[in-house]
């Protein structure tokens, strides 16, 4: 999901050999799935797959909104968006006898709270948003929040904030221990005084420069999503990702069915394609996330595997998915959010 | 068509036959690109948000009542003055002026002597000014941040000659978007100006130094007042656009405060996006810069009467 490198690389119109065996629409983020994995998908079941990209979760929201729903068969979008396109009613339903590979879905990744059951989306990849420090510049523990929120004097001025609505508010609520969609008068303001007083510790907001300014040494310390923070530790960065112990945001990126499906079939098909373990694991591989599926292990490569930004020390406590607020109390975080960034 | 003028005058119906559907393609030009986007926007300003981008399609001032007045965080409070906008209206105008005030220091030299080359190398310079403008302006950005970071080429070598001890802090400063603002636009400022200087006449500088004039006297009261309309087209043409930028202030300026363009690109953006509002926003600060573009025109205007 939040592979957002700076330049928007297009994948459109990768259209593999022209069999006659239909096609299949699909509407995905940029860099994520690797070609080779969508030629072998070509090549066994002969459907021609067209794929256009996005960049977040809420331009592919509005582009389907805009009327592109029924143009495409499938799209991928993170967890919360999953549930905001099924209230929206953008999503179809399948059965599980649908997919014949559904039971290798990993029994935790079955009952998600955004779509119990999994009745229109399969798990793709997961992984999870906290923060990464730079070794060189700070040694102490680093396992809790107030590195960002509360930050001491050797990051001070060097961080780096996701310029992200839901990621900067749900982080500063675990911090707090409020809840993500409160309404409660005295924790909103408590949450508002504590993002501003941080505020004077942090040198910029941004995402798809997350990265970037963490190996530049721009930032000594930085919000990210830890397979970012991963490409950063390849990069050369002596950066360590954190699993803190307040807890830190999971999110999962899903693929749907989505409603007015011109090619359902073919749909279906590619789904399943994905929850078969040795295709699943070269996605994991290229995006270096963590995939929903039961079985990978033995396809992935050894440097994914261990990763210490994909196997969170034993102690680390559940991270929690973003939730989706109602329509007044989200008003009441744009708020905020506007405060915090006038 | 103003050449055609004065002898259309004679015979009025005819010439309008010809002229009307000749000038069609300039009606569709403002009509679909001018007139009907700005009155897109005025309507949508005064629509109701959707919840998570769109609008419904009532009638409404809240975007307005919500830039001018604050009600609190929850609502509930009785309404005074929303400070929150007009902040960042003030700090986009600000650095805006800014940027405008470096292009001109730096353009009106350049340009001057641009104009002062012989008629053959103009050419080369001017061509040499617009090179770097080939390059899309979001590279041009991230490059001068590479420039200007703690440990970029900039920094680097002045702490390795010892002539500083810690890095100029320039990234993620006002006047790292200054900067910015300033290289993304000086071509704007050195056209228009180089236009008028090359126009100029130059035995008017002679007279005066033949009358005694001082080159500050020469240069305040004869150029000046010459190739002010090239300087204030160039102002023009670098304040508006700095105005909306918001790739500067945000990677330059580290996106830690809202500028105008910033806060409108918002509200178009995310799921949190507030369309009428940020339609509201943009509505403003386009009468804003419609006024001082007025001023500027009766200015003109007063200046041909005189």
């Amino acid at each position: 999901m939040k592979k957002l490198l700076s330049t928007a690389t297009a994948f459109a119109l990768l259209a593999g050999a022209a069999h006659a065996e239909g096609k299949l629409s699909v509407y995905h983020w940029f860099e994520y799935i690797p070609q080779e994995l969508v030629d072998k998908f070509t090549a066994e079941t002969g459907i021609e797959v067209t794929i256009d990209t996005y960049d977040s979760n809420e331009s592919m929201l509005a582009a389907l909104k805009a009327g592109k729903l029924g143009q495409y068969d499938v799209a991928v979008p993170g967890d919360y968006m999953v549930e905001i396109m099924a209230k929206e009613g953008l999503l179809d339903s399948f059965a599980p006898a649908d997919l014949p590979n559904f039971g290798n879905i990993a029994p935790e990744w079955v009952d998600v709270p955004f779509d119990p059951g999994r009745k229109s989306s399969i798990p793709y990849q997961w992984g999870s948003t906290a923060f990464s420090v730079n070794r060189d510049v700070y040694q102490g523990d680093i396992n809790t929040l107030a590195m960002i929120f509360d930050p001491p004097a050797e990051l001070q001025g060097k961080i780096n904030v996701l310029d992200s609505q839901g990621e900067v508010l749900a982080l500063g609520s675990i911090y707090l221990g409020i809840p993500q969609c409160s309404t409660d008068k005295e924790q909103l303001k408590a949450l508002n005084d504590m993002l501003i007083n941080a505020k004077q510790h942090w040198a910029s907001f941004g995402s798809d420069t997350a990265k970037d300014v963490l190996v530049s040494g721009d930032a000594a310390a930085g919000m990210i999503y830890n397979g970012f923070s991963a490409k950063a530790r390849a990069e050369g960065a002596n950066v360590e990702y954190a699993y803190p112990k307040e807890g830190f945001v999971v999110w999962m990126d899903n693929v749907v069915l989505l409603k007015d499906a011109p090619n359902r079939d073919n749909a279906l098909k590619f789904m399943n394609f994905l929850l078969d373990p040795e295709n699943v694991a070269a996605v994991t591989n290229y995006a270096a996330y963590t995939s929903g599926v039961a079985g990978v292990e033995p396809f992935l490569d050894e440097a994914i595997k261990s990763s210490p930004e994909n196997n969170p020390p034993a102690d680390a406590p559940k991270g929690s998915f973003i939730q989706v607020c109602d329509q007044e109390t989200q008003t009441l975080y744009d708020a905020i959010w506007t405060n915090l960034k006038k | 068509m103003a050449g055609l003028t004065p002898s259309g005058q004679g015979n009025g119906s005819g010439y309008r036959r010809i002229v009307a559907p000749l000038l069609l393609p300039t009606w569709l030009m403002i009509g679909i690109f001018l007139v009907l986007p700005v009155l897109l926007m005025a309507i949508y300003s005064f629509l109701t948000k959707e919840f998570r981008g769109g609008v419904i399609w009532d009638f409404t001032l809240a975007s307005y009542d919500q830039f001018f007045l604050n009600r609190g965080l929850f609502g509930d409070e009785p309404p005074v003055i929303e400070w929150t906008y007009i902040t960042i209206f003030w700090r986009s105008i600000w650095q805006a002026a800014v940027a405008t005030l470096i292009c001109l220091a730096i353009g009106f030299p350049t340009a001057w002597f641009i104009a002062t080359r012989p008629p053959r190398s103009r050419a080369i310079w001017l061509f040499l000014i617009t090179i770097p403008y080939w390059v899309n302006l979001l590279i041009r950005t991230v490059s001068l941040k590479f420039l200007i970071r703690d440990n970029g080429p900039l920094n680097e070598p002045l702490m390795a000659l010892g002539l500083i001890t810690d890095p100029l802090p320039l990234v993620n400063t006002n006047l790292a978007v200054q900067l910015g603002l300033f290289y993304s636009y000086l071509p704007f400022m050195v056209l228009p100006i180089y236009a008028a200087v090359e126009r100029y006449n130059f035995a008017l500088s002679e007279a005066a130094a033949d009358l005694y004039a001082s080159r500050w006297v020469t240069l305040w009261e004869i150029v000046l007042p010459v190739v002010k309309p090239g300087i204030i087209a160039g102002c023009i043409l670098v304040f508006v656009p700095s105005l909306g930028a918001f790739l500067a202030p945000d990677l330059l300026g580290g996106a830690k405060t809202f500028m105008i363009g910033s806060l409108i690109d918002e509200q178009f953006r995310g799921s949190q996006g507030n369309w009428p509002f940020g339609a509201a926003a943009a509505m403003i600060l386009m009468t804003l810069v419609l006024i001082v573009l007025m001023f500027y025109a009766r200015a003109q205007a007063r200046e041909g009467a005189r």
